[in-house]
């Protein structure tokens, strides 16, 4: 499967990360070495195998579903770019 | 000799006996870390913390409540959360990052009295295998060719723990192992590094990459200090709900010597085309090493080995691509400067344009394609089915009764930096080879410094141990290591 321009533009997007016009040639053909690369596992018999969801055959822990922290609003505030009057402040989202 | 020297080990027994302080342990270490600026390892110096950890040891250890960590000096790889003190996991993305809580592996460390010396440069966001993609630069590798001063690679991702064990500035390091980026660099260095069974250590903390494969362990000169280390990293976390609810033996007692009669496969899908000679003759003399211990090498077959890579490949960045995605400018770290008009999504995307680096940006993206509509089913889930046979391989040849199985731990000594730059990113990855199925099998793994090549560099092997049996690993690594008697250290030239 290769990737063609069009396809690294979306997915940039898709990744939420800005590539300029120019780069996506480069970028295109270079995730079409690593997909080549993945191509692979196509000649692996996968019929009838579960995808591994847990790496040890362990139930997830479960717990009450109650509060059990809270009450740090300048704690979780303190690296942000940009807070203001006790919140997260970014540009305008609703037009 | 140099404090700095020291094994956790001896300086546990000098210590406690009173022979020295872990003042003086802590300033011998502080004044290395110090001098050693060219190799590039520490990026954030704690000497005023350290030095108040050191206190508080002394008066632990002249109390007699001492556990065996107690004013051991360590670094901290930048992946780790510390309380107050820069956690970046070597990205521009997390610039000026001070974390309000500290991880539940260092807060384990702290609480059995060791000593944070710094943080511990990386690749950034553990994505690499040459320490090449860090915000802070290279590190570099303590070791040398013989008559050549060409820079080495430390190994990545954990390249400045290993460079910072290796050239003696701090008795151990912690590390994290997501595809080998423990034992890859371990290799590299001739140290010892140890990662456990998935769900040993907790993962509380530390900056996720691949949150099914993420491992923290230890980085150590010797095989007994891994188990010493281990010992004071490990244990159950209720905020890790991956983390295993088992005991933690004392590993230390587990390291008898004796190995007669358990069972070393050797598998044969590990002899690659193309591998050097001095690597396959090491691996054969670590055979021979182990069998006249009194071990059985048997021949195993592991099928699925080949796909382990691509496989990885697909889960990795998926995984991470995920994990990434709280990156946006909003709660911590970098935020793009803006243009007039800007909205919340070119904010989105020019901080993630600026703080993330190459590599990290290809793996996303990468991630983000083997996950998107369409392609979900041919690769991220074929991928995971691979991921189920490769486990399968490592049950079935478990349960013919063999207790661990030896390999290269990678396909070459320390190659130059730059040396790959113009290299596909896939030539790269290979690096990966002999350690990624360990991870994609939740396995315990070490690399022990076995040789070194002609041009005088350390060469490792590795021990694959099964689910929760380090302490057995652990035994059956000491035995090859003291056969193999690496005792070389790098000539100090930084």
């Amino acid at each position: 499967m290769s990737i063609d321009t069009d396809t690294a533009r979306r997915v940039a997007h898709l990744a939420r990360i800005a590539v300029k016009e120019e780069d996506l040639p480069d970028l295109a053909k270079e995730l079409s070495g690593i997909l080549s690369f993945m191509e692979q596992l196509n000649e692996v018999d996968v019929e009838g195998v579960e995808p591994m969801t847990s790496v040890t055959p362990m139930r997830l822990k479960r717990r009450a579903d109650g509060v059990t922290d809270g009450d740090m609003q300048v704690k979780i505030l303190s690296n942000a770019p940009d807070a203001r009057e006790g919140f997260f402040a970014v540009p305008k989202v609703v037009e | 000799m140099t404090l700095s020297k020291l094994t956790i080990a001896a300086a546990r027994d000098a210590l406690r006996k009173g022979d020295m302080t872990a003042t003086d342990l802590t300033e011998a270490c502080l004044k290395e870390a110090g001098d050693a600026k060219a190799l590039n390892a520490f990026v954030h110096d704690t000497p005023e913390q350290a030095r108040e950890q050191a206190k508080a040891a002394d008066a632990r250890l002249a109390r007699g409540d001492a556990p065996a960590m107690c004013g051991i000096p360590l670094g901290i790889k930048d992946l780790f959360c510390t309380k107050s003190v820069g956690s970046q996991a070597a990205s521009n993305i997390l610039s000026g990052f001070r974390p309000e809580y500290e991880s539940t592996v260092t807060q384990n460390l702290w609480d059995a009295g060791a000593v944070m010396l710094g943080k511990l440069n990386m690749d950034e966001f553990a994505m690499g295998s040459s320490n090449e993609t860090s915000a802070y630069g290279n590190v570099v590798n303590p070791w040398r060719r013989a008559g050549d001063d060409t820079p080495l690679t430390p190994g990545g991702s954990s390249g400045g723990s290993s460079a910072a064990v290796a050239a003696d500035l701090c008795l151990a390091a912690t590390g994290t192992d997501t595809g080998g980026s423990i034992r890859q660099p371990a290799a590299f260095t001739g140290i010892v590094g140890l990662k456990p069974t998935y769900g040993r250590c907790s993962r509380w903390g530390v900056v996720a990459f691949a949150s099914s494969l993420d491992q923290a362990g230890p980085m150590t000169k010797t095989v007994r200090d891994a188990a010493i280390m281990l010992e004071a990293m490990a244990g159950y976390d209720p905020k890790d709900s991956t983390s295993a609810e088992i005991p933690v033996p004392d590993f230390e007692a587990m390291l008898t010597g004796d190995i007669r009669g358990s069972k070393i496969g050797i598998p044969r899908e590990y002899r690659m085309d193309g591998m050097p000679g001095e690597i396959e003759t090491l691996w054969a003399r670590g055979a021979e090493m182990l069998r006249d211990a009194g071990a059985e090498i048997v021949d195993i077959s592991l099928p699925h080995t080949k796909y382990a890579l691509p496989a990885y490949y697909v889960i990795a960045p998926a995984e991470a691509s995920s994990n990434l995605a709280r990156y946006d400018g909003v709660r911590y770290g970098h935020r793009a400067k803006l243009a007039q008009g800007d909205g919340i999504v070119q904010m989105y995307e020019k901080t993630r344009a600026e703080g993330f680096g190459p590599e990290v940006q290809r793996r996303v993206m990468i991630g983000t394609y083997v996950l998107s509509a369409g392609f979900y089913d041919a690769y991220y889930n074929r991928a995971r089915k691979v991921r189920a046979l490769i486990k399968k391989d490592f049950d079935d040849v478990f349960a013919t009764g063999v207790d661990a199985i030896l390999t290269p731990a990678t396909p070459s000594a320390a190659f130059g930096l730059g040396e790959m730059a113009e290299a596909d990113p896939v030539q790269m990855y290979l690096n990966d080879v002999f350690t990624v199925t360990v991870n994609l099998a939740g396995l315990p793994g070490i690399s022990v410094p076995a040789g070194q090549d002609d041009r005088g560099l350390p060469l490792g092997l590795q021990l694959i141990g099964r689910p929760w049996e380090e302490g057995a690993l652990l035994n059956t690594a000491d035995v090859l290591e003291r056969a193999a008697g690496f005792v070389s250290k790098p000539g100090k030239w930084w």
